[in-house]
């Protein structure tokens, strides 16, 4: 078995977003998995439908406003995501975003919030307002997802919806080694959480795609506001993505020292090395 | 004045920024461009045949070309940023406008390539953006030696503020800004101006530490 080979064996069977529902052409668009060239097409029925290079057709799912699809043979459903089906959220997709990092680590920095006041400065974040207070984080066994809760964090314009500085509460889940979800506080309705996720097509072990995705209460804000102040957000990461060193996201200590802040990220990284989800990851061993 | 624009657009920021620097007041309509390409809509089409935006509108001025914006912007509320009497800098303001569009199809395109997947050939759009930055950095060296800091005189002018975007986001497209000084020191110019304003991929200027107190030594 090459390499290669070796990385992809765990994560072949997960589900990974491919397309927008909304744009799928009969024409077809060609995209890539994992290394391998497919294509995202819609049949004369409308229903999405994707192809290998050697014509296979790979299994697929039509949720969260996008297309989603495996090289393997998906042992699991696709993670749920009850939000997507309760009554008065809006739905956003915000559109594909390249960037030239690991996926993983494309997930990794959505779970960081220590670097909210330096990137996304008067945002999500702002100095002197930059202690990342205790929150507690745990692998949850019964759903195998990793899950990040009471996280709290000040911050100047937390939403499109929000006036002015609050402090806001966040829950992060990693349901599968490529996508978090992420909830927050919803300023409109207290007794809810906005959703809002990050969607991460691997093309390579260091190319990804990434496809944001929201389920928010907000009656007020234009579509094209949301999907902008999202892409503002995810844009100022992109620069730093591209820039972190080592490419591959080290799954062993001793490449980087993590803080008190980086629980999630470690307990992300401990996740993925439990699975073998090394498919853009970095091993000592290698 | 109302500008038709789009939060990632480097020439919707050139306006956005130029309004800033200039104390404007702008009425934003985003438009979604990703994923939405509302810009190729019926009604944009009627605005701007061209299917591009920014687009500004002031009472019954209609501008397509960032550059005209600026140029408008300018000269209604701060005439400064214009060329002033010198042939030479009349010409060099010109000159600088004009290439900007150079830079918009070369390190513009590898951005949008890179980053929002529309098509083209990454290895050339990289190759004539880095032609671009070349000629740039060799314009701003000799414009130090003439002893002025920025492109057409020793004040900025809507020329800087034209070329300035396309050439800041440069790494979003591939290419790197490394291997030029003048144009990082010229960037760094600019983003320390009064009333500076960032997008995304184009961070504000980060206060410079003290200076480390340095020990006196006892000889």
């Amino acid at each position: 078995m090459t390499d290669q080979a070796m990385t992809m064996q765990a994560m072949i069977d997960e589900w990974y977003p491919v397309g927008l529902l909304s744009q799928l052409q009969p024409g077809g668009r060609k995209t890539a998995l994992m290394g391998a060239p497919i294509e995202v097409a819609c049949d004369a029925e409308g229903h999405a439908r994707v192809t290998a290079a050697d014509g296979r057709v790979l299994p697929v799912r039509a949720r969260y406003g996008h297309v989603w699809s495996s090289l393997g043979a998906p042992q699991k459903e696709l993670f749920p995501i009850p939000e997507a089906d309760q009554p008065g959220r809006r739905f956003v997709d915000v559109g594909v975003v390249r960037v030239r990092c690991s996926p993983l680590r494309t997930v990794e920095n959505f779970l960081d919030i220590a670097h909210f006041p330096f990137v996304h400065t008067d945002i999500l974040g702002a100095e002197p307002h930059t202690e990342v207070q205790n929150y507690k984080v745990e692998i949850r066994e019964d759903v195998d997802e990793v899950w990040a809760t009471q996280v709290k964090f000040y911050q100047p314009q937390a939403s499109k919806s929000a006036s002015g500085g609050i402090t806001t509460e966040y829950m992060y889940r990693v349901p599968a080694p490529t996508c978090s979800v992420l909830y927050k506080t919803c300023p409109p309705r207290p007794d809810e959480w906005d959703v809002i996720t990050l969607f991460v097509q691997p093309l390579s072990e260091d190319l990804c795609d990434v496809w944001p995705w929201m389920a928010l209460f907000d009656d007020e804000t234009s579509m094209t506001d949301l999907i902008h102040f999202q892409q503002t957000i995810f844009l100022q990461d992109r620069s730093i993505l591209e820039n972190q060193i080592p490419r591959r996201l080290p799954l062993d200590p001793g490449m980087e020292i993590p803080t008190r802040a980086d629980l999630t990220s470690i307990a992300y990284r401990r996740w993925l090395k439990r699975h073998d989800y090394t498919y853009g990851a970095q091993l000592v061993a290698q | 004045m109302k500008l038709y624009d789009y939060i990632l657009s480097p020439s919707c920021y050139k306006v956005r920024l130029m309004a800033s620097l200039t104390g404007v007041t702008l009425d934003l309509r985003p438009v979604d461009f990703h994923p939405g390409a509302e810009h190729r809509s019926a009604a944009m089409l009627a605005l701007n045949p061209a299917g591009c935006i920014p687009i500004l509108e002031d009472g019954d001025l209609l501008l397509t070309e960032s550059a005209a914006m600026l140029a408008y912007l300018a000269a209604k509320a701060a005439p400064a940023w214009l060329a002033g009497e010198k042939p030479e800098e009349a010409a060099r303001v010109q000159q600088w406008l004009a290439f900007s569009s150079r830079l918009t199809a070369s390190l513009g395109g590898a951005r949008l390539h890179e980053m929002l997947l529309r098509p083209g050939d990454i290895a050339v759009l990289q190759r004539q953006g880095i032609a671009a930055l070349r000629e740039l950095e060799a314009g701003l060296v000799e414009q130090g030696v003439r002893g002025m800091r920025f492109l057409a005189s020793e004040r900025p002018t809507i020329a800087d503020i034209a070329c300035f975007p396309y050439v800041a986001l440069a790494p979003d497209g591939g290419v790197a800004l490394d291997p030029y000084p003048a144009i990082r020191l010229w960037s760094r110019a600019l983003r320390s101006l009064d009333g500076f304003i960032e997008m995304p991929g184009i961070h504000r200027l980060h206060e410079l530490k003290p200076e480390p107190p340095i020990p006196t030594v006892e000889v």
